[in-house]
């Protein structure tokens, strides 16, 4: 049986072109790859007697509204016969549509399918992509860092239409998100006035 | 002279009783054979993950509550344990003990639950009426420890809220007693009985290639003949500690599911026993001030520790910035945390990985070419709880 240390060199070796990063930490490998080559890493690390990663456990987008490549696309694999996790990134620009891994996980086709529903990323080759978790008819992706936490529409029964209506959400008081951040180290001017007097 | 027929399509729920919650599963008919079966879910989505990237790491816990509200401790064990692997703090042993305590408590109530939903599906409803019974003596236990039948809010980073109030212990113990004996008359109904065996043997039958290509986990996998645990592969807090069996199913159908809960009850009360005679008395949350509250006693006599609250209460504690996927064996099957903490007090990133969601995706599969009738056994065996597939 392979240990992680085994599996990052064993990894790096055979695919070594196709490999940005590994790192071990809390007993995962984690590993960052170009977008172009998901596939075959996966099919790789999925039919490999030494790695057998025979399962996908989750797919998920991280949001990075700042960086220029605003999302990092997450896979986590788990291989039974060696006891074993990995997760897999690359990062993409925000209109870069993505492979499919659905022909060789089923499962992924609900995991791509929240994907597309919760941050608006678009899947090649996807039988079936359409929204899974909002409602019908929803609008925006919900899981986006400018998406605001009280959304953009409310529902509600309208009694003089006698119908259940979507209308855009009105607030009795303001979202109020407190900054508790302690004055004496999250304040910038402070910082760097501390940092002045250290040099000095 | 021909006929054209025409498939029937039929919207089964969204609020059906043998759909377990909201399911809305479009299913295509010819005749009474299932072609096609399309579950249509996210009608109990409450934005969770949203919600938790706005909220401190101590307010985020009873979001794990309301995941799956059939055994709520179990969901808080993850993201405790994602959060203590972060912060590297270790757990007080008394305190690690509760946890695993409560969670097979939380497996028991998950299982009775579903062993009981399942039959009252196929038609007997004995069971579930016997179970219920049971099920509300631990939910006792719950209000007992936590204050709450329900949302308990009882798991921290770093141990539990409190400590257990005297007599609780003695309390569990008795209910180890007598339980098996509850587990035997629901087997004395259910197991040999001749209809449940019809309605559910060879039904909704997953090999083992589909139950890893499916991303199966718990019961489903190890129902397929995977002895799949992560308690014994990947143990957490003192599982390494206890000896206990992993129930195997040989066929991979309902009923052979329905035979590893009932096992898992059982090494589940054997499990709790243990705890129960190792536990010693001592603290039961870590005791760094920066992260476990100090005590009213304390705040009342110490202005460091009326500060330490006071932030605690309002800033929440930092988690350094880092990345991590942390699993816990829920009832259910592999219930994850992938967790991001970017430095602040608020989760950057905190996405649930529900085994019920791919359990649930893979009902066109299981339930293609079975009769309608056999809809609700399928779905029962998955054991679906909604709230954590639409989190």
């Amino acid at each position: 049986m392979l240990n992680l240390f085994d599996l990052e060199k064993k990894i790096n070796s055979e695919l070594t072109t196709k490999i940005n990063k590994t790192e071990i930490k809390h007993n995962q490998l984690y590993m960052e790859i170009d977008k172009e080559d998901l596939i075959d890493v996966t099919l790789f690390i999925k039919t490999n007697k030494d790695t057998k990663f025979r399962q996908l456990i989750d797919i998920t987008v991280v949001d990075y509204p700042e960086k220029a490549q605003r999302f990092k696309v997450v896979y986590l694999f788990l291989s039974h016969e060696f006891n074993q996790r990995m997760i897999l990134s690359y990062d993409i620009n925000e209109n870069e549509v993505i492979s499919s891994l659905t022909t060789i996980f089923p499962s992924a086709n609900w995991m791509e399918r929240e994907v597309f529903d919760m941050y608006g990323v678009n899947f090649k080759d996807h039988p079936d992509l359409r929204r899974i978790l909002t409602d019908y008819g929803f609008e925006g992706h919900p899981l986006r860092k400018d998406f605001p936490l009280t959304g953009h529409s409310e529902v509600r029964y309208s009694e003089d239409q006698k119908k259940v209506i979507n209308e855009p959400v009105k607030l009795e008081q303001n979202y109020r998100n407190f900054d508790y951040e302690s004055p004496w180290e999250g304040t910038k001017y402070i910082k760097e006035q501390t940092d002045n007097d250290k040099k000095n | 002279m021909t006929k054209k027929i025409k498939n029937l399509n039929l919207n089964f729920g969204p609020q059906h009783p043998a759909a377990h919650g909201v399911l809305r599963l479009i299913l295509e008919l010819d005749g009474e054979v299932v072609e096609k079966a399309d579950p249509h879910i996210g009608l109990l989505h409450r934005g969770t993950e949203k919600l938790i990237e706005n909220k401190t790491y101590m307010q985020a816990v009873p979001y794990f509550d309301r995941l799956d509200y059939v055994a709520p401790m179990n969901q808080e064990h993850a993201f405790a344990l994602a959060i203590e692997k972060i912060l590297r703090i270790n757990v007080p042993i008394r305190a690690q003990y509760i946890r695993v305590m409560f969670c097979e408590i939380g497996r028991i109530l998950s299982h009775i639950l579903n062993v009981t939903t399942q039959a009252l599906d196929v038609g007997a409803l004995t069971p579930s009426l016997w179970g219920f019974e049971e099920r509300e003596t631990l939910m006792t236990f719950y209000e007992r420890a936590s204050g709450s039948r329900l949302h308990a809010n009882y798991f921290r980073a770093g141990g539990v809220h409190q400590d257990l109030p005297a007599g609780l212990e003695n309390d569990i113990a008795k209910f180890c007693e007598s339980f098996p004996k509850i587990i035997n008359d629901l087997e004395n109904l259910l197991t040999d009985n001749r209809i449940f065996k019809q309605r559910n043997v060879d039904i909704g039958i997953v090999s083992k290639e589909d139950a890893l290509d499916y991303s199966f986990s718990g019961v489903m996998i190890r129902g397929s003949g995977i002895p799949w645990d992560l308690r014994k592969s990947q143990p957490y807090d003192c599982y390494n500690q206890l000896e206990f069996k992993i129930p195997v199913g040989k066929n991979g159908d309902c009923y052979d599911r329905y035979l590893c809960r009932i096992e898992e009850m059982k090494e589940s009360i054997s499990i709790i026993k243990q705890c129960l005679a190792k536990m010693e008395k001592g603290p039961i949350k870590t005791l760094d001030g920066k992260i476990t509250p100090p005590s009213k006693k304390e705040i009342k006599q110490s202005m460091e520790a009326l500060i330490h609250h006071f932030k605690l209460f309002t800033e929440g504690y930092r988690v350094p910035k880092d990345e991590i996927y942390t699993a816990v064996e829920a009832p259910k099957g592999e219930f994850g945390v992938y967790l991001i903490s970017d430095g602040s007090s608020k989760p950057y990133k905190c996405k649930i990985r529900a085994p019920g969601f791919s359990h649930l995706q893979s009902m066109d599969y299981l339930i293609k070419g079975h009769m309608l009738a056999d809809v609700p056994a399928v779905l029962g065996s998955l054991d679906i709880v909604f709230g954590e597939v639409d989190r």
